[in-house]
């Protein structure tokens, strides 16, 4: 763990220090385990998603209008994220601030219209309890909510470390690793888009 | 909820079991003030983050998970020992079973293996410490609150019954009412994000922590070993972490995953269970495995017999046991098709540890073989654990497995493996690494009647129940008839299931043995080892393992060093300031807030489990905060310590 | 092309990021477009949509988490990130595909609930409930 290495001025400042390489290889594993973990809860929804019971079907109840806000924000504020990591590499810490606030600003609308969507499901008579295949659909779409919500007060704290100490090697892996975070779950929910929504309007109307 | 209910009550033994709990905790809470240890515990023990002491911890739970689970199974060889016994109630053999089996792999051998691996492997790559040192200590403290929350289930609220599978509609709320199957979703949930983030830390510690010199293919097998079952775990855990939270989920909050109503389907739990099991059999196996290289090598005085074979073969097993998993359920109905392929894929799996068998047979010859107690467990281990791996080919075939599955004949086959291959391995790795731990070795005479003993036994408790189970003794019940005839053989089982309980006792007494009358290492090199953590001092070598970080030149490159009479003598100006992380208080905080949180989500109550949650994050954000870069150990020190220590 | 080592190449206009952001929108309309406003049959509308799903996993992996970028001199890093993700990729199949495969073959042909989804919505109200 030698601090005294010498470096290219080209290597960015997330991987100027032993630790912040560590770290920030470290986080690309635990993307790993939560690719495992997210297809074990689409194989869990994929099984049960016939089983509706007494209650609707899935595809009856999703709208192509929520979807599309959803994907939409959360697609741009994965766009808006690199720009903000794209900032931090030019030293621009005022950039990086102001894109990952943009950031956060898209999560919480894409968490607004998601939960507006489950009050929406619930008042239709959907909710967690009512079939197998409600089970699989707010268990799996709720943990990526989950995750968001988790992202949003993580990335929320390392702006503040940001603000208070600056572009550091240290501060700078954390940015680096939430960014990671934060385009990560914008690709689960590609996959949700596809093999929740889309299908179960496929199924349904097809 | 009523005391009676909070407290489990009526039994005789459980009685017995609430005395020795307090009595054992005022015994400690009296010693830790007299002899003022307070300081000391927290200090050295609690806080640390050094993975040495880590590993030690992670053994000594270990050690006491196994008497734990060594007593629920002579408990139930009692039972069975004569037909129609009344020695156990119904319900009680079903709890008994239960933590049995829980304990075994996910308290005991895992702790066990993960316990060696952090003591060893760090030294063997020429490591200063671990990748991330707090993420270590955070691994430690979740799987012992995980292990202590499940292990209280049985003075408080009741223990699981439904088996270490808990296959649904049996661990459902109608069939197991109350905390009990709780207490096995949170304790294993708990233990788990212990065991992902050890993967997580030593797959990146293997690959980036490495002396210089020590490419990937001049790595130790056992640290090998270790990378390729950290890769097991990082893509298995979560699996397990989803199926809990699922059932979880139908237990507390009413979903319909696995219940019978709302369409849910419970044969999904024995997949999703699988789908995590099977992988988590190779995980217990591939570090024992990596055991037996470095003793049989160690002790054949030659180098690994076909080291890449070796390697390729891990990691072809690596990819294959995600493949596998329905052979734990070939008679849920499937079909034919299904079943084949699962089945081929199954014998498939053999063929890479079949390879591994050769490997140390063709080390061993020629080899200048020395007889030490290691080498005694890994020669029983071969002989035993092909016992094992045979029956298991029987039970792939789908169709013969429809009259093995459910019977005797499975219980033996599993003992076979995870007796012969995991708990030999524990064995031999502690006797092995335990000159490097205490300084001393434990008394080989002593350790040789452990093992005949031990061995006879299971040999004479298991060999009988692959005949009781051809004969029909279906597994999980608390008794049978006189009419079955199989009282003659669970006769003989229960013997030899007290042979190994009485050599487990003679171990414990060699602790002590040794401890008291052992002559002390000098050298740090008990055995005349091949691999670098051989070159440190012993009794543990210093909190940052090497003065001088060594040149790795080849395989077996400190073997090599001896050979050539180059053993580098450490030189004062060759030192430099050495850089470690500092100890922390958080892990154990952290985990302590993990342990109010499942222990109000066994009991549903929200409030606790809700607030013991909010103190979980509330130490993240605090560690997030916090900008700690550890300390420099200065020349001067480094220079003193290791005069002491040489 | 796993080989590059991390640099500060962020001067200029992130052409890079907005490519992939453009990409991105596009193909989830197009997925869009393909589930809901064709008439393809239901086999090559899910081959579509999933083929899409992994193209967009792979632009963010590469135009956004710089998943071949190398810490240090050596390529380890990259290969590890890569490797990893392309290991995870595969346990995710297999316990996807796997799942389905294995719960809905054989097993659930005796299951009275799962009818074929020929006979769909219309009357799921006459399932039989318990």
């Amino acid at each position: 763990m030698a601090h005294t290495e010498t470096h290219d001025p080209n290597t960015p400042l997330e991987y100027r220090s032993e630790i912040g390489r560590l770290n920030i290889l470290g986080f690309w594993i635990f993307l790993g385990a939560e690719i495992a973990l997210f297809a074990t809860l689409f194989a869990t929804y994929m099984v049960l998603t016939h089983r509706i019971a007494d209650g609707p079907a899935l595809g009856e109840l999703f709208e192509v209008k929520s979807l599309l806000i959803q994907t939409f924000l959360l697609l741009t504020s994965s766009f808006t994220c690199g720009l903000a990591v794209h900032e931090m590499r030019r030293q621009n810490v005022k950039g990086l601030i102001t894109w990952m606030a943009i950031t956060l600003g898209l999560g919480l609308g894409f968490l607004y219209f998601e939960i507006q969507e489950f009050l929406h499901f619930i008042h239709e008579g959907a909710n967690i309890g009512t079939s197998a295949a409600w089970s699989g659909f707010f268990v799996l779409v709720g943990t990526h909510g989950a995750h968001v919500t988790f992202g949003i007060f993580w990335v929320t704290m390392v702006l503040i470390q940001v603000a208070k100490r600056g572009l550091t090697p240290a501060t700078s892996a954390k940015v680096f690793i939430t960014s990671l975070y934060w385009h990560f779950l914008d690709v689960v929910w590609i996959f949700i888009f596809t093999a929740v929504y889309l299908m179960g309007m496929v199924m349904h109307h097809g | 909820m009523k005391w009676d209910e909070f407290f489990v009550t009526g039994d005789p033994l459980i009685y017995g079991a609430d005395v020795s709990i307090v009595l054992t905790m005022v015994g400690i809470l009296f010693y830790l003030t007299k002899f003022k240890k307070w300081k000391w515990l927290w200090d050295e023990w609690l806080t640390t983050v050094d993975h040495k002491k880590l590993g030690i911890m992670y053994i000594v739970s270990a050690v006491l998970m196994m008497f734990r689970g060594g007593v629920d199974a002579l408990l139930m060889r009692a039972q069975l020992a004569v037909p129609e016994a009344n020695f156990l109630d119904s319900q009680h053999y079903n709890e008994i079973f239960t933590t049995h089996g829980t304990i075994m792999i996910i308290f005991m051998a895992m702790p066990f293996l993960i316990g060696l691996i952090n003591v060893v492997v760090p030294l063997q790559i020429g490591a200063r410490d671990v990748a991330y040192p707090y993420l270590n200590a955070v691994s430690f403290w979740t799987f012992f609150i995980g292990a202590m929350l499940f292990n209280i289930s049985f003075v408080i609220g009741g223990s699981p019954s439904a088996g270490w599978t808990s296959y649904m509609p049996l661990a459902s709320n109608e069939l197991s009412p109350g905390p009990g199957q709780n207490y096995y979703l949170l304790g294993l949930q708990i233990a788990g994000i212990g065991t992902l983030l050890t993967g997580i830390n030593f797959l990146v510690t293997i690959l980036k922590m490495r002396a210089p010199g020590m490419t990937l293919f001049r790595m130790p097998m056992f640290t090998w070993s270790s990378l390729v079952t950290m890769v097991i775990i990082i893509f298995a855990f979560p699996i397990l972490t989803v199926a809990l939270v699922l059932m979880t989920f139908d237990r507390l909050f009413g979903s319909h995953f696995f219940t019978l109503q709302g369409e849910g389907m419970d044969m999904l739990w024995a997949n999703l269970f699988w789908l995590w099991g099977h992988p988590e059999v190779y995980i217990v196996i591939l570090p024992a495995f990596g055991m037996f290289s470095e003793i049989i090598s160690t002790f054949s005085k030659k180098t690994l017999f076909g080291y890449k074979a070796m390697i390729w073969s891990m990691l072809l097993i690596a990819g294959y046991s995600f493949l596998v998993w329905v052979h734990h359920f070939f008679t849920m109905g499937s079909g034919a098709v299904v079943n084949s392929v699962f089945s081929i894929t199954t014998m498939a799996i053999g063929i890479p540890t079949g390879v591994k068998i050769f490997n140390w047979l063709f080390t061993m010859y020629r080899g200048r073989i020395e007889f030490t107690t290691p080498m005694l467990w890994s020669l029983g281990f071969i002989v035993n654990f092909v016992v094992g791996g045979v029956t298991g080919v029987m039970l792939a075939m789908a169709a013969a497995d429809y009259q093995y599955h459910n019977t005797y004949f499975l219980v033996s086959h599993f003992h076979y493996v995870l007796i012969a291959g995991t708990v030999f391995a524990c064995f031999a790795g502690l006797i092995f690494w335990y000159p490097k731990m205490f300084g001393y070795k434990l008394n080989e005479r002593i350790g040789k009647w452990v093992f005949w003993i031990f061995t006879i036994g299971f040999n004479v408790c298991f060999m009988p129940q692959y005949f009781l189970g051809l004969d029909g003794m279906p597994r999980r019940v608390y008794t049978y008839s006189e009419e079955s005839g199989w009282g003659p053989l669970n006769m003989v089982s229960t013997i030899g299931g007290f042979m190994m309980g009485i050599a487990f006792v003679i171990l414990v007494y060699n602790i002590y043995y040794s401890f008291r009358f052992a002559k002390r290492e000098t050298t740090g090199d008990a055995w005349n080892g091949r691999t670098l953590e051989w070159s440190t001092p012993s009794p543990m070598p210093p909190f940052y393992n090497f003065a001088k970080i060594p040149e790795v030149t080849g395989l077996d490159h400190f073997w090599k060093q001896k050979q050539a009479g180059k053993v580098e003598k450490l030189k004062a100006e060759d030192i430099k300031k050495i850089h470690m992380p500092s100890n922390s208080g958080v892990p154990f905080i952290m985990a302590s807030f993990f342990f109010v949180a499942g222990f109000g989500m066994v009991f549903d109550w929200m409030w606790m489990g809700i607030a013991g949650m909010i103190g979980v994050f509330g130490t993240l954000i605090y560690r997030s905060f916090e900008y700690d870069d550890g300390y420099y150990v200065s020349v001067e020190e480094v220079i003193e310590t290791e005069k002491i220590s040489k | 092309m796993a080989n590059k080592t991390a640099v500060n190449e962020h001067h200029g206009f992130p052409w890079k990021h907005l490519i992939g952001f453009v990409l991105s929108i596009v193909l989830t309309l197009f997925a869009l477009w393909v589930a809901l406003g064709t008439d393809l049959s239901l086999t090559w509308i899910l081959i579509i949509i999933f083929g899409f799903a992994f193209l967009q996993a792979a632009l963010q992996l590469l135009m956004f988490m710089h998943v071949t970028e190398n810490s240090t001199k050596s390529n380890l890093t990259s290969r590890v990130q890569i490797g990893n993700i392309l290991f995870a990729a595969f346990v995710a199949i297999v316990i996807v595909i796997g799942s389905v495969w294995v719960m809905t073959a054989g097993h659930a042909k005796h299951d009275k609930h799962d009818e074929p989804k020929t006979e769909n919505q219309e009357n799921h109200g006459e399932h039989e409930s318990h």
